[in-house]
C-alpha cells in the first residue's frame, strides 16, 4: 500500500464511504495501526474518534477509598521538577494536561474541549502552530477558573532556564501565545509534524498561575505549593509525606459529570515490586499496583489467587544490545571509545550481522521475561505506525558461523575466531539486574558456538546510569564493546529519540558524554534522512521515512532489539480502567470505577 | 560524678562528631551515583537541564566547599534540603519519626522485656530444660535474618490466614479505640519481628553476664545470710550482671532513631531506615548526611548515658 492509496482511503472516510474502524483496520493489516492511523485522519482532515470509555456510575462518589501502591512513593509533587514516573503520577492526581495518550496512543482531549484538527483550524495548513480550545467550566482546586493565562504561564515558567524545570524540553522551542481567555496557540519555530508534545501527557500537567507566578524562575523551589498541589484533577490534595504516601479527597467540583467515582484517593510508597503486587493480587489490600517488573512466573503464581489481574500495556520500552563502533581499548585524547577510532573487528558488518543471528530472543521471552517482554526484530515497533514489516529476526548458529567463515574470521586453536591477529573477543556490559544477567548467559552460550568469546560485566544499576563524567562505567561513556539496556520514547513520536543514531549526537569527551549517539555510528545517509523527517509535514511520507530509519538501523545491526519493554500493573479484580503505554498509569484516573 | 566530667566528655564530643562528618560527606562525595541521574536517560529532557540543576543545587563545587557550606549551615540549625524532594530535610526526617518510634521502639521494649526474664531465669537454672530449650531458640533466632521471619509471618499471617495487613499504614481512617486496635494489628508483625531478633541475641548476653554474677561469693554470702532466693537474684545478681547489658541497650538505642532498613522495606513502614535507603539509592546526599550525622551524634550522647548509668548501677565506678 503506498502513500497514494492511503490518501485515497482517508478521502472515502471524509466522505463517510468508509468507517473510522475500517480504516484503522486496514492499517493495521499493512503495518501502520491505530495511533499513526488516527493522526494521518486527523491531518487528513477527519476528526479523531472522541474514544468514549464505558463508564458506569451515575452519579460522582460512593466508591470509597482507591488505594494505589506505587513500590517508589513520589516524592515531590510539582510535574515540572518531576525525576521519575512515581513524580509525575503523583502529581497526575491533582494536575491534568490538556491533553493524554490513551491505550492506543491516541490522543483523548482532558482540560480541552476537543483535539486540534485541521477541520476546526486547530491545525494550520503550514504545520508551524497549533491552537488548543480550553474548557469553559474548569475550576483550580481553590476556586479560581482555569484560563488561557495559566497555559502561557507554564510555558514561561517551564522554559526559564533559572526554574531548571525538566519539561523545559517540552517548552523550549516553542512560542505560546493567548488568542482569548480560552484558546492558546502554540508556535512552532520549523512546521511541526509532531505537535501533541507541549501541555501533553505526563510532561505537560498544567499548574496554577495565581499561586506560581510569584515563584517563577529562581524562587522556584520556594513554593508552598510545591508540596501542597491546587490542581484541576478529579482529587483534592490532603496530605504528602515523600516517599511513603499521597492522599486526596474527591473534588466536587470537577469538570466532567458524575466523575470521580472514588471518594477519597491514596498512593502508598516503600517496599519492593513482589510484595506490591502480593498486596493486591493475593491479599487485596490494594486496589492497583504499578510498574511490576517482576518475573512473570512470581505474578503469574500469585495471580492464581484470584484476587486482581495483571495488565500489560505495550509502550515503546525496548531492552536492547548496543554495538560500540569505535574502539574501547584504544585512549585517544585521554577517551576510549573516541570517535577518532574504528573497533576492529565490529566494524565489520559481517561480525555485526552474524552476531545479531546469535541473539535468542524467542528463548529470552519465553523463560526470562514472559508477558513482560515479547521478542522483537524492530527498535522502533510501537506505535504500529511506526513499525517496519520488513525486518525480520531469527537465531542460527550455523548461519552465523557460515558468515564469519566467508568474511575470514577462521577458528583458532582456543575455539575463537581470529583474523589479522583480532580476535571475537567481547566484553558485554549491562547493570546488574537478574533477568539481564540471565539474558547476558544466554547470549555468551550462543556466541561460543559461533566462536565469538563474550566476557560478561555487571555494574551496579546507579553508576551504569548515571551522568557521571569521572566514572568510566557508566552506559554513556561505552567503554566496552557491547552494553544493553532499556530505553524508549517517551511519547507515541520516535523522532527526539531517534537522536539516538544521529552522527552529530555522538557522546564523547568533548560533549561531557551527554551525546545520546551512545554507539558512535555514523551514517551521512541516515542524517539526511532524519533531518528530512523532521520537517515532513505528510504524515504519511514522514511514518515511510521513520520506518525506513528504523530499518536501516537493524540491517546494519547498530542495535539489536532483544525484547519489548511493556508497563505491567495489578489490577484487582473489579476495578475498571484504561491504562496506556505512553503516558502515566493513571492518565484517565476521573474514568476509574469499581463494579459493585 | 561530676559536672567537669560531663563538660569534659560533652567537649571531647565536638571533634569526635566534626570527623565522623568529615569522613561521612567525603565518602558520600567520592562515591559515584547523582541525583539527577535519571534525567540522563530521558531523551525528553535537554541536558542543560541537568547541568542547570546540579548548578542550583550546588553540585559542581569542590567538595570543600559544599562541605564547609554544609557545616555552617548545620551549626545554624538548617539540617539542608533535599534535592529529591525539594523541602526541608529537617521536616522530611520529622515526618518519619513517629512511625519510627512506634515500631523500632516497641520492638526494643519487647526485646528487652523477653530477653531480661528468660535471660535471668535460664542463668538461674543453667542446663536445665527450660534453658536448654531458652538457648535453642535464641540460636535459631537470631540466626534467622529479619528479611526471612519477615516474609515467612508474611505467608503466615497475611496470606494463609489472613488476619493481619502486611502494609504499614500512617492514615489510618479510624479513630479512638478502633484505631489503636488497627495501629496494634499493622505493627504486629515489624514488631515480632524485629523484637524477637534483638531479643534473641540479648538473652545469651544477659545470661552469660548473669552467669558469671552468680557464682561470685558475695552471691554465696547474701545466700547464707538467709536472704530469700527472689532478693538475691534481683537486688544482688541481676543488679550487678546488668553493666554489659546496659552497655549494649544503650548502643542499641539510636538504632530507634535509624530505624531497621530491611523491616521497613519488607512492611512498608515509613520510618527513617526506609528514607535513609531511598535517600542513598537517589543520591540524595543532604539527606543521607543529616540522617548518619544524628545517628552518629546518638551514638556519642548515648554512649555517655551508658557511662552514666554504670555509677548509678556500681557506685564503685569512679568518673574522672
Amino acid at each position: 500500500m503506498d502513500a497514494g492509496e492511503i490518501r485515497g482511503m482517508i478521502k472515502r472516510v471524509k466522505n463517510g464511504r468508509l468507517s473510522r474502524r475500517g480504516f484503522v483496520r486496514r492499517m493495521v493489516a499493512v503495518g501502520l495501526t491505530a495511533p499513526l492511523a488516527t493522526q494521518l485522519l486527523s491531518y487528513g482532515g477527519v476528526a479523531m474518534a472522541q474514544t468514549k470509555p464505558a463508564y458506569k456510575p451515575t452519579k460522582a462518589g460512593g466508591g470509597g477509598t482507591l488505594k494505589l501502591l506505587w513500590w517508589q512513593g513520589p516524592t515531590l509533587l510539582n510535574p515540572h521538577f518531576a525525576t521519575g514516573t512515581k513524580d509525575q503520577d503523583g502529581s497526575r492526581l491533582f494536575y491534568e494536561p490538556l491533553a493524554a495518550w490513551n491505550s492506543t496512543g491516541d490522543l483523548v482531549p482532558i482540560l480541552a474541549v476537543e483535539l486540534p484538527t485541521t477541520e476546526n483550524g486547530g491545525l494550520p495548513a503550514d504545520g508551524k502552530s497549533v491552537i488548543w480550545k480550553l474548557k469553559q467550566n474548569v475550576k483550580w482546586h481553590d476556586g479560581m477558573p482555569f484560563t488561557a493565562d495559566d497555559v502561557v504561564f507554564n510555558w514561561e515558567y517551564a522554559k526559564d532556564p533559572a526554574t531548571a524545570a525538566v519539561t523545559a524540553g517540552s517548552y523550549n522551542s516553542v512560542t505560546v501565545e493567548k488568542i482569548d481567555t480560552h484558546t492558546v496557540r502554540v508556535v512552532f519555530k520549523q512546521p511541526s509534524p509532531f505537535w501533541a508534545e507541549a501541555f501533553v501527557s505526563a510532561t505537560g500537567m498544567i499548574i496554577p498561575k495565581h499561586l506560581f507566578a510569584a515563584f517563577s524562575g529562581d524562587k522556584s523551589r520556594d513554593a508552598p505549593t510545591n508540596l501542597k498541589p491546587v490542581g484541576t484533577g478529579p482529587y483534592l490534595f490532603k496530605e504528602f509525606r515523600p516517599g511513603d504516601l499521597v492522599t486526596g479527597v474527591i473534588n466536587p467540583n470537577y469538570h466532567v459529570a458524575h466523575r470521580p467515582y472514588f471518594d477519597a484517593i491514596e498512593m502508598k510508597g516503600g517496599g519492593d515490586a513482589v510484595s506490591a503486587a502480593r498486596a493486591v493480587l493475593q491479599t487485596g489490600e490494594y486496589d492497583f499496583a504499578w510498574n511490576l517488573q517482576v518475573e512473570d512466573e512470581v505474578l503469574l503464581r500469585l495471580e492464581a489467587a484470584g484476587k486482581g489481574a495483571v495488565r500489560v500495556t505495550e509502550g515503546g520500552n525496548v531492552e536492547h544490545i548496543q554495538i560500540n563502533f569505535t574502539d574501547p581499548n584504544t585512549e585517544v585524547d585521554g577517551e576510549k571509545s573516541s570517535i577518532k577510532t574504528k573497533h576492529p573487528s565490529l566494524s565489520d558488518p559481517a561480525v555485526r550481522r552474524a552476531f545479531s543471528l546469535l541473539i535468542d530472543k524467542d528463548s529470552v521471552h519465553r523463560f526470562i521475561y514472559g508477558r513482560g517482554g515479547n521478542a522483537t526484530a524492530n527498535f522502533i515497533f510501537n506505535p504500529a505506525r511506526f513499525a517496519s514489516k520488513a525486518t525480520k529476526y531469527a537465531f542460527n548458529v550455523e548461519e552465523a558461523n557460515a558468515i564469519l567463515e566467508k568474511a575470514g574470521w577462521k577458528m583458532g586453536a582456543d575455539g575463537i575466531r581470529a583474523k589479522d591477529g583480532k580476535q571475537l573477543k567481547y566484553l558485554y556490559q549491562t547493570s546488574i539486574n537478574q533477568p539481564r544477567q540471565k539474558t547476558q548467559a544466554i547470549i555468551k552460550q550462543a556466541a561460543k558456538k559461533a566462536g565469538i568469546e563474550i566476557e560478561i560485566k555487571a555494574v551496579t544499576a546507579s553508576v551504569f546510569f548515571s551522568s557521571d563524567v569521572a566514572n568510566p562505567d557508566t552506559y554513556p561513556h561505552f567503554y566496552t564493546d557491547l552494553q544493553m539496556y532499556t530505553t524508549g520514547p517517551t511519547q507515541p513520536d520516535p523522532s527526539v529519540f531517534l537522536q539516538l543514531f544521529l552522527s552529530t549526537e555522538a557522546a564523547q569527551k568533548a560533549n561531557k558524554w551527554q551525546g545520546r549517539n551512545i554507539t558512535r555510528w555514523q551514517n551521512a545517509e541516515w542524517d539526511k534522512l532524519y533531518a528530512r523527517q523532521l520537517g515532513e509535514l505528510d504524515p504519511i511520507t514522514r511514518a515511510a521515512m521513520i520506518i525506513k530509519l528504523n530499518e536501516m538501523v537493524i540491517e546494519d545491526v547498530v542495535v539489536i532489539p532483544v525484547v519489548t519493554r511493556p508497563s505491567v500493573a495489578a489490577v484487582t479484580k473489579n476495578l475498571t480502567c484504561e491504562l496506556s503505554g505512553f503516558d502515566s498509569y493513571i492518565w484517565d484516573l476521573a474514568n476509574w470505577f469499581k463494579e459493585a | 560524678m561530676s559536672a567537669a566530667y560531663l563538660l569534659r566528655r560533652l567537649l571531647l564530643a565536638i571533634p569526635s562528631l566534626l570527623g565522623i562528618s568529615l569522613v561521612l560527606f567525603t565518602i558520600l562525595a567520592l562515591a559515584p551515583g547523582d541525583p539527577f541521574g535519571e534525567l540522563a536517560t530521558n531523551p525528553n529532557v535537554p541536558p542543560e537541564v541537568r547541568m542547570a540543576l546540579r548548578a542550583k543545587f550546588g553540585l559542581d563545587d569542590p567538595v570543600w566547599q559544599r562541605y564547609v557550606h554544609w557545616l555552617a549551615a548545620m551549626l545554624q540549625g538548617d539540617w539542608g534540603f533535599s534535592f529529591v524532594s525539594r523541602m526541608n530535610v529537617d521536616t522530611l526526617i520529622l515526618q518519619r519519626i513517629p512511625a519510627t518510634i512506634a515500631v523500632i521502639g516497641s520492638a526494643q521494649v519487647l526485646a528487652i522485656l523477653i530477653a531480661v526474664p528468660v535471660g535471668v531465669l535460664a542463668a538461674t537454672r543453667p542446663y536445665s530444660l527450660f534453658d536448654q530449650v531458652a538457648n535453642t531458640l535464641a540460636f535459631v533466632g537470631f540466626s534467622l535474618p529479619t528479611f526471612f521471619t519477615g516474609l515467612l509471618l508474611i505467608l503466615l499471617f497475611s496470606v494463609q490466614l489472613d488476619w493481619l495487613p502486611f502494609v504499614y499504614r500512617t492514615d489510618l481512617k479510624s479513630t479512638g479505640l478502633a484505631w489503636w486496635g488497627d495501629q496494634i494489628r499493622q505493627s504486629a508483625m515489624p514488631v515480632m519481628v524485629l523484637g524477637l531478633f534483638q531479643g534473641a541475641s540479648l538473652v545469651r548476653y544477659v545470661r552469660s553476664s548473669v552467669l558469671d554474677v552468680i557464682r561470685l561469693d558475695y552471691v554465696t554470702t547474701a545466700r547464707s545470710k538467709g536472704i530469700g532466693e527472689r532478693r538475691v537474684i534481683i537486688g544482688h545478681v541481676v543488679r550487678n550482671a546488668m553493666i554489659p547489658v546496659v552497655t549494649l541497650v544503650a548502643l542499641q538505642l539510636p538504632v530507634v532513631f535509624s530505624g531497621a532498613i530491611v523491616t521497613e522495606q519488607i512492611f512498608r513502614v515509613p520510618g527513617i531506615g526506609s528514607l535513609l535507603i531511598a535517600s542513598i539509592l537517589a543520591n540524595d546526599t543532604p539527606v543521607v548526611m543529616a540522617v548518619s550525622f544524628v545517628f552518629a551524634a546518638l551514638v556519642i550522647l548515648f554512649n555517655l548515658i551508658a557511662d552514666i548509668i554504670y555509677g548509678w548501677l556500681d557506685p564503685r565506678i569512679a568518673y574522672r
